[in-house]
């Protein structure tokens, strides 16, 4: 493995401090709830469809619930006791409940115990679900071994999820381990989960839990002609993170995008709302072994690769440490990174490998997400193509764990069929032309790399050392991520935070809290 | 005027070289080859050589081909705008403003619609600016408002009117299935409903725009990739000037 001589203490400072930044916003976490929240209990509770608006069955229930002004204690125990007076199944009881055939009460004829233990039950199968997701993946894991790292990562993005999976075939036939497809424009603002299949998005493709369902079979498929384990990715950050991880894990995706911070700077998103959604869609990542991949490689595309490098770093830390309050292993935490200097300055290419080398030796057991070139690429697709090359080199040097294929065309339009299969054979070719390159390589001791790396880590330092003090929020307010500004009573999705009352009951939170990590 | 023709050039005058890759949606194969051979002759070109041909995925071949085209253009019949611009440094803009329009000119900023991308409009506003060039907001004599991404057509319009804005600037960045010129629409559309269309000069501005796109969309100009903001402050200020009739301010 290539190596930087790092100081060990000054790595152990640096998570530390991070933990502590990570802490104060745990503690915020914890007094919170959300529609979204609330809205991902009732779809593990077995809660699906849709109105005869489109408008779906969950989001008409957390709605009820809250018109009643109830919503303070949760959904669980009112759906639980609305379960025992229907006497039916979760799916008919909440039909029931949107046609007024029955409603949300207080208190039925049914003792407190009873209610108690009818949510159990429910938290009980709904933890079951995601046991069961982790379970098929490790199975077919066995049977289709995974390719090794750093795994080649493949966007889909025709907006019709029909043409994605035909998009998908090829390239998984070229050679990708990991197919994401991207989500329709400004889906993320979306305060509900469309429904259904579906054939028209603008630059990508809605997420919904049937389009999840129609890629994964089609993926089943190739894992089985290819031999090779595939992986299926989505994205979560946005308004309904909870959601999208409930939907993700029963139809046995592998990776989301889930990063408030992303959701927070890039789509105004409001703080408080995503930390609270984050925490819960976590834990289910965490029970359902869902890889997370987390967003710092855009801080790049809005403030300098070099001159801001030390915030990804320090994002990374905090990702890290919040994603540990939500019971992730380290195996888990697709921290993201970005190769986005400006190409035209000397010596660029040092100053990439002392990044991806430095995240490398911090979080030396994480999957990395490593991001390719997007700001500075190159309408002439041929010099864009050299500057993939480069990126890959950086990454197999560096021994990344997800490697993003920088496609030729990155400055023109989403992917083409030949774009991608470009971008593939480039990767390949490079891949195995230098596959033990990185452990043949030591990064001279005072020179340009392990000088750069070194000088990162001390900004990081007195960066996360600022943040400490003034606290995250603070410093998401001055503009200290991403050069962008964000106030923690603005943005999207306040008015679906809520305090949690004394009474408030979440089984499944409390469950996935409690039992903590899950392997086998 | 006399004619000019050309063609496209490799490495003899007027042999008509073109590069060419595509897909087409069969197996590979012979025929598959014969078929992008003869696929390339239907678009007009001859000594057509597939380079290059793989099946890249079931039922997808794809192709690099070198054909020679045939056709010719008459250079001289070529027409294509740009926004007129003085150049004038930023000394010399703030300056004009303040003697001929004796007031900060307030320019409202927004990436409208569901786009997120900030960092066009940004690169023409903030402070910063771009490629060595201050940003707007950077001008003694400017009031520059960035709104930011996501933003609305009646949230801008309702800005621009509140604070009586002289220019707008729009951006757009996302261009799949043509969302920005449905964008770009229907912030026309609303301010002529409101009858202001012509309060304010309209400026559009992303990777994909030209002067031509934006004028035909009823914009005042357009302005594409590269972009540096004096060049869009130059813009407005000259043709504010020009239609208060203020002229000669060329040195
Ligand atoms: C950075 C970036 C992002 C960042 C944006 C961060 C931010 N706050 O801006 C993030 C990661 C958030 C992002 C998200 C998405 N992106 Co994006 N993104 C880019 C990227 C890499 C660079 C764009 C950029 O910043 N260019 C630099 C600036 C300086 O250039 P510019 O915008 O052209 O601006 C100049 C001129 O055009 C002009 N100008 C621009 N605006 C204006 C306005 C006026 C008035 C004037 C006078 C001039 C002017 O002046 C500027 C300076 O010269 C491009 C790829 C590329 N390399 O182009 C993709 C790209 C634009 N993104 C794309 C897509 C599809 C998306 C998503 C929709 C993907 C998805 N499905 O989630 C999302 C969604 C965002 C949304 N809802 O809009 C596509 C667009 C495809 C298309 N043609 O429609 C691209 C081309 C990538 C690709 N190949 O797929 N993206």
């Amino acid at each position: 493995m290539a190596h930087i001589e790092l100081d060990e203490k000054k790595i152990n400072r640096l998570k530390s401090l991070a933990r502590q930044v990570a802490e104060q916003v745990q503690e915020m976490i914890a007094d919170y709830s959300t529609v979204s929240v609330e809205r991902a209990v009732l779809r593990l509770y077995g809660v699906d469809g849709v109105d005869g608006d489109g408008t779906p069955l969950v989001n008409r229930l957390v709605e009820l619930l809250q018109a009643k002004e109830m919503l303070s204690a949760g959904i669980s125990r009112y759906f639980a006791l609305a379960m025992l007076t229907s006497g039916r199944d979760a799916q008919t009881t909440a039909l029931q409940l949107v046609n007024g055939d029955i409603e949300f009460a207080e208190q039925g004829r049914f003792p407190p115990e009873e209610i108690s233990a009818k949510e159990q039950d429910l938290a009980l199968s709904a933890v079951a679900a995601l046991d069961a997701t982790r379970q098929r993946k490790a199975e077919k894991q066995k049977r289709y071994p995974l390719g090794p790292q750093p795994w080649k990562y493949v966007i889909v993005a025709t907006g019709n999820i029909y043409e994605d999976r035909t998009q998908a075939r090829a390239v998984a036939r070229s050679g990708a381990d990991i197919i994401a497809v991207i989500r329709s424009t400004a889906q993320s603002l979306l305060d509900y989960i469309p429904y259904g299949a579906t054939t028209e998005g603008f630059g990508g493709t809605f997420a919904t839990q049937e389009n999840f369902r129609i890629m994964r079979a089609a993926l089943d498929e190739e894992c089985a002609a290819t031999g090779r384990y595939l992986r299926l990715v989505n994205y979560a950050s946005g308004l309904c993170m909870a959601e999208i991880a409930v939907c993700a894990a029963l139809e046995d995706l592998d990776m989301l995008l889930n990063d408030s911070m992303y959701g927070i700077l890039f789509r105004d998103i409001n703080i408080k709302r995503t930390f609270v959604d984050q925490h819960f869609s976590r834990l289910i990542c965490g029970r359902a072994k869902i890889i997370i991949n987390t967003g710092e490689d855009n801080y790049l595309t809005t403030s300098d690769a070099v001159e801001n490098a030390h915030t990804v770093t320090a994002s990374q830390l905090i990702n890290e440490a919040l994603g540990r309050f939500s019971l992730l292993t380290d195996d888990l935490l697709g921290l993201g990174h970005a190769f986005e200097i400006d190409p035209t300055m000397k010596n660029g290419f040092l100053y990439e490998l002392a990044h991806a080398q430095l995240t490398r030796q911090l979080f030396p057991e994480a999957p990395l997400k490593y991001m390719p070139p997007t700001k500075y690429k190159s309408t002439d697709i041929f010099f864009s193509h050299c500057q993939d090359t480069m990126f890959n080199l950086a990454s197999i040097a560096t021994n990344q764990g997800i490697h993003l294929a920088g496609m030729l065309t990155e400055a023109i339009h989403t992917p083409l069929m030949h774009d991608r299969y470009q971008s593939i054979s480039a990767i390949n070719y490079v891949f195995d032309t230098a596959r033990d390159l990185g452990s043949e390589i030591e990064f001279k001791k005072d020179g340009i790399v392990a000088g750069r790396a070194r000088q990162v880590m001390a900004e990081t330092e007195a960066f996360l050392e600022e943040v400490r003090v003034e606290g995250l929020m603070q410093a998401i307010a001055a503009g200290k991520f991403a050069g962008i500004k964000r106030r923690e009573e603005g943005g999207k999705g306040l008015d679906g935070v809520f305090k949690k009352a004394p009474n408030y009951s979440n089984p499944i939170l409390a469950r996935l809290e409690k039992e903590g990590v899950i392997n086998g | 005027m006399a004619k000019e023709m050309i063609k496209p050039y490799g490495d003899t005058l007027n042999d008509g070289m073109v590069q060419l890759a595509f897909t087409l949606p069969v197996a590979g194969g012979p025929r598959a080859k014969k078929a992008a051979e003869l696929y390339v002759a239907k678009l007009n070109f001859t000594d057509i050589a597939v380079s290059f041909s793989r099946e890249i995925a079931d039922g997808f071949t794809y192709f690099v081909v070198y054909a020679k085209a045939l056709p010719e253009l008459d250079y001289s019949t070529v027409q294509a705008t740009e926004a007129r611009v003085t150049k004038l440094d930023f000394y010399r803009i703030n300056e004009l403003i303040k003697t001929h329009i004796n007031r900060p000119l307030v320019v409202v900023g927004a990436s409208i619609g569901s786009d997120a991308h900030t960092v066009g409009i940004d690169a023409i506003m903030n402070m910063k600016g771009y490629n060595q060039d201050y940003g707007l907001e950077r001008y003694p004599q400017i009031e520059a408002i960035n709104m930011g991404a996501q933003v609305g057509c009646e949230e801008l319009v309702a800005r621009a009117v509140e604070v009586s804005a002289d220019a707008l600037l729009v951006s757009q960045t996302v261009t799949q299935k043509d969302v920005h010129l449905a964008n770009f629409t229907e912030l026309i559309e609303l301010l002529e409903a409101e009858k202001i269309r012509d309060r304010f000069l309209l400026v559009a501005g992303g990777p994909r725009i030209s002067n031509d796109l934006a004028v035909e969309l009823g914009y005042d100009a357009g302005f594409g990739p590269g972009t540096v903001p004096s060049q869009v402050a130059s813009y407005m200020v000259t043709t504010l000037l020009r239609r208060k009739g203020v002229t000669g301010f060329v040195d």
